[in-house]
């Protein structure tokens, strides 16, 4: 991590947002357009992994995070367990589409599907960036 | 539309992500919460067995089919997923108990709960699935949650075997799924009940003869037939034990000879080639896997080699079955067969899972899976001495024990068919698994006692939670053999059966509710 | 016709990547190829000659689409794949560290 330049940091921190904006976007429109939950959440820990890459980290901080996504990952599919039961609870059977479901077309529309692909998006690049971080730390531990 | 099929789901699913939220808070709550919401399937399972009956269906979102075709996920629980649902979520509840004291030894124990449970669901909702993709997807599942599961110790032998187990389950997945692919391409369906609507009139035989080939060489890896069996030995016995029990008694079951009975009996229509294929296979791996057994000096690995020969026995049952109904011959000589295979897989389940767990007990106690190096445990250790000579028993086909029972079924069906080599065949493999086992017990339990193993010379009995499983299961080795007698059979068993033999019944239960 | 040869190709390579290399590594991207020419299959299948992207929209000019039921099993595969991708290298590199070599014939103590 200590031949970096100075080129690569500065790219990669202004690009971090851009990517990280672009991963939501393909999550949000996942109704609408190509992409949806898995295809963001991949996206969005791609913009976690080059801030990783490009400015290293240490190993204590690398450790808090890990824990974090993992604790991320969990929460994200009991949301999606969550929404999936709220269809039981507030319709008839478990992932009833319980919200209106609008005009084809617009954002607000399909019932509940941007809601599954927001948890589904969390959970994806929570993991991602689990699956990661582990084996950065484990080539650390390695190391010594 | 019974809400309380997707529980058997969203109960292991839901515990095993909220396991490591709840690690962090308090210090055993994963296990705990493991094993109380196992108890609650069990329940749940032994109440659909013994006092709800009948076959139904959830349509998940509220999806009912349209004009008479189903388009939406359906999940069924007809007869045989009902007895599938009581091994597994039994057999898991057994396993999870015991390793409450068995994974002290380990760290991270929350992970592993996570993962006991992922593989639970996936083979809860593959057992209960009503399309083909789903139950692809269920099956991966649970087959990465075991890839992980037998790495778990991380010892170097454990790392060599689970990358073995992984190349191969992966490999069979692949065949699997371009299996799928080209199902959908020829019937333009994924639901079971509809693609064998589809399938019975217009179908292409050479593109079906295709297909199903793909399909034995896949889930036939699944279940360790013959010439797929090479992962088994080294993936099973390198495992954990309540894990080894778990994967032997439970997963090749789920995975492999349920899909392929529901496979072939429901959806396909019947052909004697086939059937003869699995016949062929099926035998292959009975005799093979025990007389490749003979030789093993490592407790787990003669185990393991066991679990092919009985597997072997199961597919040989159903296949029989299948050869006389394609046939057309005596429908209460294929039933018979068709009972004797799925009664000696609820028995493998039982008395495999307990010599597994044995096996676990004597090597917490001593240290090693080495046969010669053990030696008069019978003193030391009474209670896993006497559970495993009920399930060595078991195994052997010795009466009262329910192995007899369901050898006895088979090799009676094989004779009433007319197969006599087959019958044979399958006696001559209970001798010399008789012969495996008493060589088994004799060094293990009944030797004369060693010196010191492992710097200790004080061997002690194991803890409590595994001594509890292994009685159960002991206890349950004796009264499956009651499953033989008419009244308590057509509770359990005959449903499972009929549900086999109706070929177009698995479409009524979607289609007429 | 001839994509799906190709297709079945690709599958092929994948294949003698698994069975003839001795690294690890390598066996590990065979079975990647395995399952990218599966997806490959699976997402051609569903085509339909002069179709366009299943998305329904407000100004739509043609009424035939490409059939949207295999792309989505391609994308829960996919998911299955990284999965599957992911535990694999995960194990392999715990075996580099116990064993000091990729090379399977070295990897060789459980036998019999």
């Amino acid at each position: 991590m200590k031949g970096i330049t100075v080129i690569v940091r500065k790219v990669s921190q202004l690009l971090a947002g851009v990517v990280f904006l672009y991963g939501i976007y393909i999550i949000v429109h996942g109704h609408l357009t190509p992409g949806g939950g898995f295809a963001g959440g991949a996206v969005i820990s791609g913009a976690f992994v080059l801030v990783i890459l490009s400015f290293g980290s240490e190993i204590q901080k690398l450790n808090k995070s890990e824990t974090r996504s993992s604790l991320l990952e969990s929460t994200g599919i009991l949301l999606f367990l969550l929404i999936a039961a709220a269809g039981f609870f507030l319709g008839s059977a478990f992932f009833f589409n319980f919200l209106p479901k609008g005009t084809v077309g617009k954002l607000l529309s399909a019932g509940f599907i941007p809601l599954f692909n927001i948890a589904v998006g969390i959970e994806v690049a929570a993991g991602l960036l689990t699956i990661f971080l582990a084996l950065l730390i484990y080539k650390d531990e390695e190391d010594r | 539309m019974d809400y309380r099929l997707p529980l058997f789901v969203i109960i292991p699913l839901g515990a095993a992500f909220l396991i490591p939220l709840l690690a962090k808070l308090f210090k055993r709550a994963g296990e705990w919460m493991a094993v109380l919401s196992l108890l609650a399937l069990s329940g749940l399972a032994v109440y659909f067995v013994f006092l709800e009956k009948g076959a139904r269906v959830y349509e998940v979102g509220g999806w009912r089919p349209l004009d008479g075709i189903p388009i939406g996920i359906y999940m069924v629980l007809d007869g045989l997923s009902i007895y599938l649902l009581l091994v597994i979520n039994l057999i898991g509840f057994l396993s999870a108990f015991y390793s409450l004291s068995y994974m002290k030894k380990f760290t991270a124990e929350s992970l592993y709960y996570t993962l006991f449970m992922l593989m639970i669901a996936g083979m809860n909702g593959l057992v209960l699935s009503g399309d083909i993709f789903n139950l692809f997807v269920f099956m991966e599942i649970a087959a990465i949650a075991s890839y992980a599961l037998v790495a778990f110790g991380i010892e170097k032998e454990e790392l060599e075997a689970s990358f073995k187990y992984q190349v191969l389950g992966g490999i069979s997945s692949l065949l699997i799924l371009l299996a799928i692919g080209l199902l959908y391409w020829q019937s333009g369906t994924l639901n079971l009940a509809d693609l064998a609507d589809v399938l019975r009139t217009n179908s292409n035989p050479v593109f079906s003869l295709f297909i199903q080939t793909l399909l034995i060489a896949g889930f036939g890896l699944k279940t360790a037939m013959f010439p797929f069996h090479a992962w088994l030995p080294d993936a099973h016995s390198s495992a954990p034990s309540p894990i080894s029990s778990m994967l032997s008694g439970v997963l090749i079951k789920a995975i492999g000879a349920y899909v392929l009975m529901r496979l072939f009996f429901n959806i396909f229509a019947l052909s004697y080639d086939i059937a003869l294929v699995l016949a062929i296979i099926g035998t292959l791996s009975m005799v093979i896997g025990v007389l490749l057994a003979v030789g093993q000096w490592d407790f787990k690995r003669l185990l393991a080699y066991h679990s092919i020969s009985q597997m072997g026995y199961v597919v040989v049952g159903v296949a029989m079955g299948m050869m006389i109904l394609a046939r057309n011959g005596d429908l209460q000589v294929a039933s018979l067969a068709i009972a004797g295979g799925l009664f000696h897989l609820m028995n493998h389940a039982v008395f495999k899972s307990l010599l597994f767990l044995n096996a676990g007990a004597v090597e917490y106690a001593v240290g090693t899976r080495n046969m010669k190096d053990m030696g008069g445990l019978a003193d030391k250790m009474p209670v896993t001495a006497a559970t495993s000579l009920s399930a060595s028993m078991a195994i052997s086909g010795i009466p009262p024990f329910n192995g007899f029972f369901s050898k006895l079924i088979i090799i009676i069906a094989a004779v009433q068919a007319g197969y006599y080599v087959l019958a044979f065949l399958a006696v001559f493999t209970s001798i010399i698994t008789l012969a495996s086992f008493l060589k088994m017990q004799r060094f293990t339990f009944y030797n004369k006692i060693k010196s010191s193993w492992n710097g200790t010379t004080e061997v002690r009995e194991a803890p409590f939670s595994m001594l509890f499983s292994m009685v159960v299961l002991a206890v349950l080795c004796l009264a499956l053999s009651l499953l033989a007698i008419p009244s308590v059979r057509d509770a359990v068993l005959t449903p499972a059966v009929n549900a086999l033999l109706q070929a177009g019944g698995y479409g009524t239960v979607i289609l007429g509710k | 016709m001839i994509v799906y040869l190709l297709c079945m190709l690709l599958f092929l390579i994948g294949l003698y990547g698994v069975l003839v290399k001795r690294n690890l590594i390598k066996i590990i991207i065979g079975l990647a190829i395995m399952e990218y020419s599966l997806n490959l299959f699976l997402a051609l299948i569903g085509y339909v000659r002069g179709g366009t992207v299943p998305i329904l929209s407000q100004d739509l000019k043609t009424s035939v689409f490409v059939d949207p039921l295999p792309q989505a099993l391609v994308l829960t595969a996919i998911v299955i794949g990284l999965a599957t991708t992911a535990l694999l290298l995960a194990v392999a590199i715990r075996i580099y560290k116990k064993y000091h070599t990729f090379d399977i014939r070295e990897i060789k103590r459980l036998k019999g």
